[in-house]
């Protein structure tokens, strides 16, 4: 039995909104860090969703290429907040407000 | 393809040359030179001759710039008066730089030397070769480059760097006019090839060129020629050093003396005498402009070797020399004497580089030392700097058969046959005295007591090989440099002046009515130039050999007169005070205090100051560094953009 596409839609929509939540809501680095990725997977999720559906290759081509930018964008993540955690004790984003005018 | 080989030169001496040892840096710079004088002599003697009439060698390498209708070509002309040109100024450079290997041995920065030399070497060539203005104008500026370069060689001693300055800056004046020209030639005519061009005024054009231009109130309305000529001969007094801009040419002695023997005495200053011969197709048509440069030429001819008479520096002396000799070139072209300008160019060339590679052999022998008060009885120390430097002297007095007597006899005849009286008489005189200060500077240099002082006197030796060949071929020169043209009055043919006929041919028709001169009266000419130089040189040798006491007296008696000469007149003073301080002041008070401070600075940090202060005070706020709250804007952008572009549905 197919599973129909509105379905994979619904549950792409409520993994964004509860990414966007996390990033607007959290305070640890990490966890905000994790909210995006969970954000740029629900994406990928809608893709392939509508590329099956549609029967066009482009989508597929399209995830792979999110995923490899969210890899390499995960690695700098880290090692920035692994460097900031290094210098200045934590990773809440309320107590490292450096770019503040 | 002349120009080439020192260019090529210049770029692997000025690229590796430091890597390279020096024998290899100046076989390079000299052999270049020299390829350059043989290909010039291949093309003189074998396809020259062979030409048809009305065909000229021309060389297109490649269309250099074409917008519009302006089409400039790098293309190189080879005629008999570039031809002239090019044997001179490649066998000089050929000779100075063999000489150079001699005088700069020791210098620390000997590969640049060479390489700046080349540079020049292949600028001169590229100037006289040039088929059309721009071409020339590379050169122009070319050389104008090197001048600066090389007079500031030394640039460690602030006097010499702004020797250098001084040079570069007059030149733009006379180089300001030299552009104004040529585009006031493209403006009316269309053309900027020498060919071309005097093809233009031969067919209808002079009409339009001697229409009048602007009207400059009870001046009248100058013919356009004129105004013209007058530019181009702006930018020859520039390069050339006439008054006024001759300024720079003195202090320009700074330089290497090798330098001084081929940038400023034998080659790069007779440019200008080389631009107003070659287009004399448009100078003939301006009488005025003819009678500004003949009048210019013939003032400064006189003027400078006044100055010359005090100097006690030996290069100094020789300077204005040069500028007075300069005087003389102009006044043969000024004259329309081309021929005549064109032949004591080279005749200068032979024994001004010679008089200059003598003074440097001397001052290499006296450890640098360049006031003459100093030498003396150098005779029997340097035989071959001397006679040569003899040679070179009596050359440029005017006694025959040496080569000056015969170019400068004809500028005189010239400008007494053709009518300008008073110029005449100006360049009679300055013979004269021409004939005294250099005479002076031998007995002072040469003759009498040794007056240098104990240590310099044990180093006194004869200059090495490589420098007293070169002075040993250019005496030659300017021994018989002289007897190409010798005149019909005295059984010659006067070949250089039937050579260089078919690129003068435009000032023939006007020079027809003057040719109804008798012997009699070209030999009292000839007669009364040789006579003042020999009255000159007598009078130098009473006063500085027979009688040395005499010069001190004869400077007291004068007083006044002799401050005024041996401080050059105080040119340099009065351009500083009328010329130099107010741009110097309005530079400092004006521009920088006020314009630049107030205005410019002031604009931007008023800029600054609106923006940090008014503007950015509540967009500041935004800015809390709290990265959820970043967020939150960034997804309100996006909901407002996806919903601006969904709204139709």
């Amino acid at each position: 039995m197919m599973v129909p596409l509105s379905h994979y839609l619904v549950l792409s929509g409520i993994l964004f909104v509860l990414g966007a939540v996390g990033v607007m809501a959290r305070r640890n680095a990490i966890v905000i860090f994790m909210c995006i990725e969970l954000m740029l997977n629900a994406v990928n999720l809608a893709l392939i969703a509508i590329s099956c559906n549609l029967g066009d290759m482009g989508g597929h081509v399209f995830v792979f290429m999110v995923m490899t930018v969210a890899a390499a964008e995960a690695a700098v993540g880290l090692a920035i907040i692994v460097s900031i955690y290094r210098s200045r004790g934590t990773v809440n984003v309320d107590e490292i407000r450096l770019l503040k005018w | 393809m002349i120009p080439f080989f020192p260019l090529l030169g210049a770029v692997i001496n000025g690229v590796v040359g430091r890597q390279l040892p020096r024998q290899i840096v100046h076989w390079l710079a000299c052999s270049t030179v020299f390829m350059s004088f043989l290909v010039s002599l291949y093309y003189a003697t074998c396809r020259l001759p062979g030409l048809e009439e009305g065909h000229v060698l021309k060389n297109t390498v490649f269309t250099w710039l074409a917008v519009g209708n302006l089409h400039a070509e790098a293309a190189f002309l080879f005629d008999h008066l570039s031809m002239v040109m090019a044997l001179v100024v490649s066998g000089v450079s050929f000779l100075i730089h063999v000489y150079s290997v001699g005088y700069m041995h020791g210098d620390p920065r000997y590969s640049t030397y060479f390489c700046y030399l080349n540079l020049f070497a292949g600028a001169m060539l590229m100037l006289v070769l040039g088929a059309n203005l721009p071409i020339m104008f590379i050169g122009w500026e070319g050389v104008g480059l090197c001048s600066y370069l090389l007079i500031g060689f030394w640039f460690e001693e602030e006097e010499k760097a702004s020797a250098g300055k001084k040079a570069f800056i007059v030149n733009r004046i006379g180089d300001f006019g030299f552009l104004v020209a040529i585009f006031s030639v493209f403006y009316f005519l269309g053309e900027l090839d020498f060919i071309s061009l005097r093809v233009a005024v031969e067919h209808g054009a002079a009409d339009t060129l001697k229409a009048g231009w602007f009207d400059i109130g009870s001046f009248g309305t100058p013919m356009i020629v004129t105004v013209i000529c007058l530019c181009f001969f702006l930018g020859a007094t520039g390069k050339s050093a006439q008054l006024p801009l001759y300024v720079w040419l003195p202090d320009a002695m700074a330089g290497p003396t090798p330098v001084s023997a081929l940038i400023h005495a034998a080659t790069m200053v007779t440019a200008g005498v080389y631009m107003v011969a070659r287009l004399n197709f448009l100078y003939v048509l301006s009488p005025a402009a003819c009678m500004v440069v003949a009048g210019v030429g013939g003032i400064t001819a006189l003027y400078s070797a006044t100055i010359a008479i005090t100097q006690n520096d030996i290069k100094k002396v020789l300077a204005y020399s040069t500028v007075s000799q300069l005087g003389y070139m102009f006044v043969g072209v000024g004259v329309m004497a081309y021929s005549a300008g064109i032949f004591h160019l080279m005749t200068h060339a032979f024994f001004k580089a010679l008089l200059f590679l003598g003074a440097g052999s001397v001052i290499h022998a006296m450890s640098g030392e360049m006031d003459m008060r100093k030498m003396g009885g150098l005779k029997k120390y340097m035989p071959y700097t001397y006679w040569t430097f003899l040679i070179a002297t009596i050359a440029i007095c005017g006694i025959p058969p040496f080569s000056g007597f015969f170019s400068k006899d004809e500028i005189l005849w010239k400008a007494w046959a053709h009518e300008y009286r008073v110029i005449w008489a100006l360049c009679w005189v300055g013979a004269g005295i021409t004939a005294f200060y250099m005479f002076r500077l031998v007995f002072m240099t040469f003759h009498g007591e040794c007056r240098a002082d104990e240590e310099t006197k044990q180093h006194i030796h004869e200059s090495p090989a490589s420098m007293t060949a070169p002075l040993v071929i250019l005496g030659a020169l300017s021994l018989i440099g002289g007897w190409v043209g010798v005149p019909a009055l005295l059984g010659g043919a006067n070949r250089i002046e039937r050579f260089l006929e078919p690129v003068f041919e435009a000032a023939t028709p006007v020079l027809a009515k003057f040719s109804h001169h008798s012997h009699a009266q070209e030999w009292l000419f000839v007669a009364l130039s040789v006579g003042i130089a020999a009255a000159g040189i007598t009078l130098a040798w009473y006063m500085y050999s027979a009688k040395p006491e005499l010069p001190e007296k004869a400077a007291k008696a004068v007083q006044p007169l002799y401050n005024l000469s041996l401080n050059k007149y105080f040119v340099d003073e009065i351009y500083d005070a009328t010329v130099i301080n107010p741009i110097v002041k309005t530079s400092d008070f004006f521009l920088w205090r006020f314009f630049d401070v107030w205005i410019i600075d002031g604009t931007v940090n008023g800029m600054g100051r609106l923006f940090r202060d008014v503007l950015s005070q509540g967009l500041r706020r935004i800015q809390t560094g709290v990265v959820n709250s970043y967020a939150v804007y960034f997804l309100l952008g996006v909901l407002l953009i996806l919903g601006y572009m969904l709204w139709p549905f």
